[in-house]
C-alpha cells in the first residue's frame, strides 16, 4: 500500500482479431492480477452459462457496447485499467478487424508498448505484419510478441523458435528498437502472470514480469526543450497584480528557473523567472509535466507559441512531409482545405501531393495508385498557411504529430507523423 | 525510478490539467458539472491547479434532483464560496412542474433518468459549448469507450459507434452551432487513484464518505438511507447501522456499505481490499446490463 504513490504508469496497446485470443489474454491479465471484482466475475459467469459454455470465458470481461456483445466483436478502442504492486497499467484494447488501422493507430498514439499476438499454429501472418508495421510507424518504443496457444502445438520449443526466427527476419525491415518474445497460453495462464510448468525450455520472463520491469524512463524526450503555450494566466487580483504565467505541458527537454529561452515564432529572448504550481514553485520541469512559467521580461507570448532554447530549435516549416493515416470514409479531395492541429496551434492546410501509398501488410510503396481511402496510409506533402514549429515524429511524438479536420463536418479525418 | 520520470498519479494529474486547459482555450463557454461526489470534487481541485494563482474560470453546474443528501448540498455551497466560483443550479423539480419531465412511479421510483432533461435544458439555456464531468473509464463498460472530448449532437445525444478518433494529445473541439461537448479530464483515473489522490492532496470531501451511524432499510442487497423521498414497505424494517457510501448519487438510489472506515487512510485500505465494484450499490445501474449505455446515448452524464 505504501508504494502505491510511487508507481510508474505503463500504457500499452493490444491488437488482434476475434480468434487469436486477445480478449482471453486481457481477461487473464485482469483476472490473475486480481483486478476483477466479484460482481463483474459473477456477470461473466452468468453470460458464459447463458451462451452454453463449459467454463467461464474470461474474454467476456472485455465485452462492451450492446452491438458488440450481440455481434461478438469489438467496434471501438476500449480502455482498461489494472495495477500490480509494481506498476499501474492502461490498456488500449483495439479491435483487429473492423477499421483496424484507424483504431490501432489511435491506441498506438499514446502507448509505451505494443503487445503483438501470434497464434502458434499459424505463425507470422499478414495481420502480425500489419500490426507490427503500424507499431513501428507510430514509434511505439517497445514490442512484446506473445506467441499464444502454445498448448495447441504441444508446448513445442521448435514451433516457438521457428516463429521467433520468422518474426526477427521480418522485423529487421522495421524501425523498432526493442522486441521481445514470450511463449504463452492465455487460456491456461501459462507464462502470462504465472510461470509455465509445461515449457521448462523457456528461460525468459513471463509477460507480466516484462510489463512490470521494462524500462520506460527514456520513452519521453528529455533533451530537446519544447514548451508549447496553451494559455496565458493573468489573475488580475491584488495579490498577483503583475502575474503573467504561461501555462502548458512540457513536450520535451528539462526547464529550470534561470534558463535562457527563445520565444517562437516571435524570436524574443528572455529568462525563466519561476516555474509555478499550486503546490509552490519548483526547481525543474520535464515532459510530460503540466506547469506555469513566468519570464523575467514582459514579452508578448500567447497560445500556439513555443518556448525553446536558442541553440536547439524546432524546424519552422510550411511545406510539411508527413506519413498520413486516413481515418474517414471520405478520402482526401484535391485542393480541399483542412484545419490542421499541431501542439497548441491551429492552421489551414492543403494536400499538395500524394507521393505514394504504403501497403501496411508488406511495406510496399505504391506510387501508381493515389486513391486514398479509410484505413490507408500514405506519404504526402502538405502546405500550411503559417509555419509549424515542428520536429520529426521520430525525434518527438508531441511536436511531430498532427491531425487534419474537415471544415464542413468537423470530423477528424487524418492523423499524420512528420518526417 | 530515474529522476526524470513521473509517478503514475503525477502523470495522470498532468494529463488532466492539460485537458482542462485545452477546454478553457478551445471553447467559448465551458462549465464544470458538479454533483458533490468525490470525482467532481477531484475534477474541481484539478481545475484549481490548472489556473493557479488565478481563480477557476468555469461556473459549477449542479443538476438538482431535489432528492439530495443535505450533507452534499452544504458541502457544495461551502466549496463554491471558497472558490469564489459561480454556481448554476438546474432544477429537476422545475422540469417536472413545467411538464418537460414526468416523475417515475412505483416502489423504486427515482429521478435519475429524468435529470437528463434538466441537464440538457440547463446546457441549452446557458449556451454551454462544453461541460466537463468527473466520469471515469474504469467505472462502467459504456464509459470505457468514451473520448476525452466527447461530441454531442444538437439533441445532446451520444453516438458511441461514430466517435471521432482521438490521437496523441490533439483534441478536436470543432462543432456546429447548437451542438456541445462533454469533456472527461479524469477519464484515465481509477477509483483507487481518486482515493489515493484525495488522501495525498488532503482534499475535503463530504462526511457521507466516512463511516457514520444512519437510519437505513435493507433493499436490493444494500443499505438504503431513510429519507422523505422513499416509500417504506410494511415488510421493511428501519434499523440504525454504521455505514459509509462509496459513491454518491441521489439519496433515493445510493446504497451504503457497513463500514468502520472513518478516516481517509481506512477508506483507502477498504477500497484496496474491496471485492465489489463501486457502482454495485447504485440502483440506477442495476436496471439492465446496458442501462448506462442507454442513458448516455440520450444525453445522460
Amino acid at each position: 500500500m505504501s508504494g502505491y504513490l510511487d508507481m510508474e504508469l505503463l500504457r500499452f496497446t493490444t491488437a488482434g482479431s476475434v480468434d487469436d485470443g486477445k480478449s482471453t489474454l486481457i481477461g487473464r491479465l485482469l483476472y490473475d492480477s486480481k483486478s476483477i471484482f466479484e460482481d463483474q466475475l459473477e456477470q461473466v459467469k452468468q453470460s458464459s452459462e447463458r451462451k452454453g459454455l463449459e467454463g467461464t470465458d474470461l474474454a467476456l470481461l472485455t465485452d462492451g457496447l450492446k452491438d458488440e456483445r450481440e455481434q461478438g466483436i469489438t467496434i471501438d478502442v476500449a480502455y482498461r485499467y489494472f495495477a500490480t504492486p509494481k506498476r499501474k497499467f492502461i490498456i488500449a484494447d483495439t479491435p483487429g478487424h473492423i477499421q483496424y488501422t484507424r483504431n490501432m493507430v489511435t491506441g498506438a498514439s499514446t502507448a509505451n508498448l505494443a503487445l503483438i499476438l501470434v497464434d502458434a499454429r499459424h505463425g507470422v501472418v499478414e495481420q502480425t505484419r500489419r500490426h507490427s508495421i503500424i507499431a513501428s510507424l507510430l514509434q511505439i518504443p517497445h514490442l512484446v510478441v506473445c506467441i499464444n496457444k502454445m498448448d495447441l502445438v504441444d508446448h513445442s520449443q521448435e514451433a516457438y523458435d521457428t516463429i521467433v526466427a520468422d518474426y526477427e527476419d521480418f522485423a529487421s525491415k522495421l524501425d523498432v528498437k526493442d522486441v521481445r518474445f514470450v511463449p504463452i497460453s492465455a487460456l491456461n495462464g501459462d507464462n502470462v502472470v504465472n510461470r509455465s510448468t509445461t515449457m521448462d525450455w523457456y528461460e525468459g520472463s513471463t509477460l507480466m514480469y516484462t510489463l512490470e520491469h521494462i524500462h520506460i524512463g527514456s520513452d519521453h524526450n528529455h533533451i530537446d526543450c519544447r514548451f508549447p503555450v496553451q494559455t496565458v494566466i493573468r489573475p488580475k487580483t491584488d495579490a498577483f497584480h503583475d502575474f503573467r504565467g504561461y501555462a502548458g505541458r512540457i513536450a520535451g527537454g528539462v526547464f529550470k528557473p534561470g534558463d535562457d529561452i527563445l520565444v517562437l515564432p516571435s524570436g524574443f529572448t528572455s529568462k525563466i523567472k519561476s516555474i509555478e504550481t499550486l503546490d509552490g514553485p519548483i526547481d525543474e520541469a520535464f515532459a510530460p509535466m503540466s506547469v506555469t512559467m513566468t519570464l523575467e521580461d514582459d514579452v508578448d507570448v500567447g497560445r500556439g507559441d513555443m518556448l525553446v532554447r536558442a541553440n536547439n530549435q524546432p524546424k519552422q516549416i510550411q511545406d510539411v512531409d508527413v506519413m498520413l493515416c486516413w481515418l474517414n470514409s471520405d478520402g482526401p479531395k484535391p485542393r480541399m482545405k483542412y484545419t490542421l492541429k499541431h501542439t497548441t496551434s491551429e492552421v489551414k492546410t492543403i494536400i499538395r501531393e500524394i507521393r505514394y501509398k504504403l501497403d501496411v501488410n508488406t511495406l510496399h510503396r505504391n506510387e501508381a495508385d493515389k486513391e486514398v481511402g479509410m484505413n490507408e496510409i500514405c506519404r504526402v506533402k502538405l502546405r500550411t498557411t503559417k509555419p509549424l514549429l515542428a520536429d520529426s515524429y521520430r525525434k518527438n511524438r508531441n511536436t511531430g504529430s498532427v491531425i487534419l479536420i474537415d471544415e464542413g463536418t468537423n470530423e477528424t479525418v487524418a492523423a499524420g507523423m512528420i518526417i | 525510478m530515474s529522476s526524470y520520470n513521473l509517478t503514475h498519479i503525477k502523470e495522470l494529474e498532468a494529463e488532466s490539467i492539460y485537458v482542462i486547459r485545452e477546454v478553457f482555450a478551445q471553447f467559448e463557454n465551458p462549465a464544470i458539472l458538479f454533483s458533490g461526489g468525490k470525482d467532481s470534487i477531484v475534477l474541481t481541485h484539478l481545475a484549481r491547479k490548472a489556473f493557479h494563482p488565478a481563480k477557476v474560470p468555469f461556473p459549477l453546474v449542479h443538476i438538482d434532483t431535489g432528492h439530495n443528501f443535505p450533507e452534499t448540498m452544504k458541502f457544495r455551497d461551502d466549496l463554491v464560496e471558497k472558490l469564489g466560483a459561480r454556481l448554476i443550479v438546474g432544477s429537476v423539480q422545475n422540469s417536472i412542474d413545467n411538464g418537460m419531465a414526468a416523475e417515475e412511479k412505483g416502489r423504486n421510483a427515482n429521478r435519475n433518468a429524468i435529470q437528463t432533461v434538466t441537464l440538457l435544458d440547463t446546457i441549452a439555456e446557458n449556451k454551454f459549448d462544453a461541460c466537463m464531468g468527473g466520469a471515469r473509464r474504469d467505472e462502467e463498460k459504456a464509459r470505457a469507450k468514451e473520448r476525452f472530448f466527447s461530441h454531442r449532437d444538437e439533441f445532446g445525444q451520444w453516438d458511441p459507434k461514430n466517435q471521432r478518433p482521438e490521437l496523441w494529445n490533439l483534441f478536436n473541439a470543432k462543432h456546429h452551432h447548437g451542438e456541445h461537448f462533454r469533456v472527461f479530464p479524469i477519464s484515465n483515473w481509477t477509483e483507487m487513484d481518486i482515493w489515493q489522490y484525495i488522501l495525498s492532496e488532503k482534499i475535503d470531501i463530504p462526511s457521507l464518505y466516512f463511516a457514520h451511524e444512519r437510519e437505513v432499510i435493507r433493499r436490493s442487497d444494500t443499505w438504503l438511507p431513510v429519507s422523505d423521498f422513499i416509500q417504506i414497505q410494511d415488510n421493511e424494517e428501519i434499523v440504525t447501522k454504521k455505514i459509509r457510501f462509496r459513491t454518491l448519487g441521489d439519496i433515493t438510489i445510493t446504497g451504503g456499505d457497513e463500514s468502520d472506515a472513518d478516516t481517509l487512510k481506512k477508506i483507502v485500505e477498504e477500497v484496496a481490499s474491496a471485492r465489489q465494484t463501486e457502482r454495485g450499490n447504485r440502483e440506477d445501474d442495476k436496471r439492465s446490463e446496458t442501462s448506462m449505455e442507454d442513458r448516455k446515448k440520450e444525453g445522460y452524464f
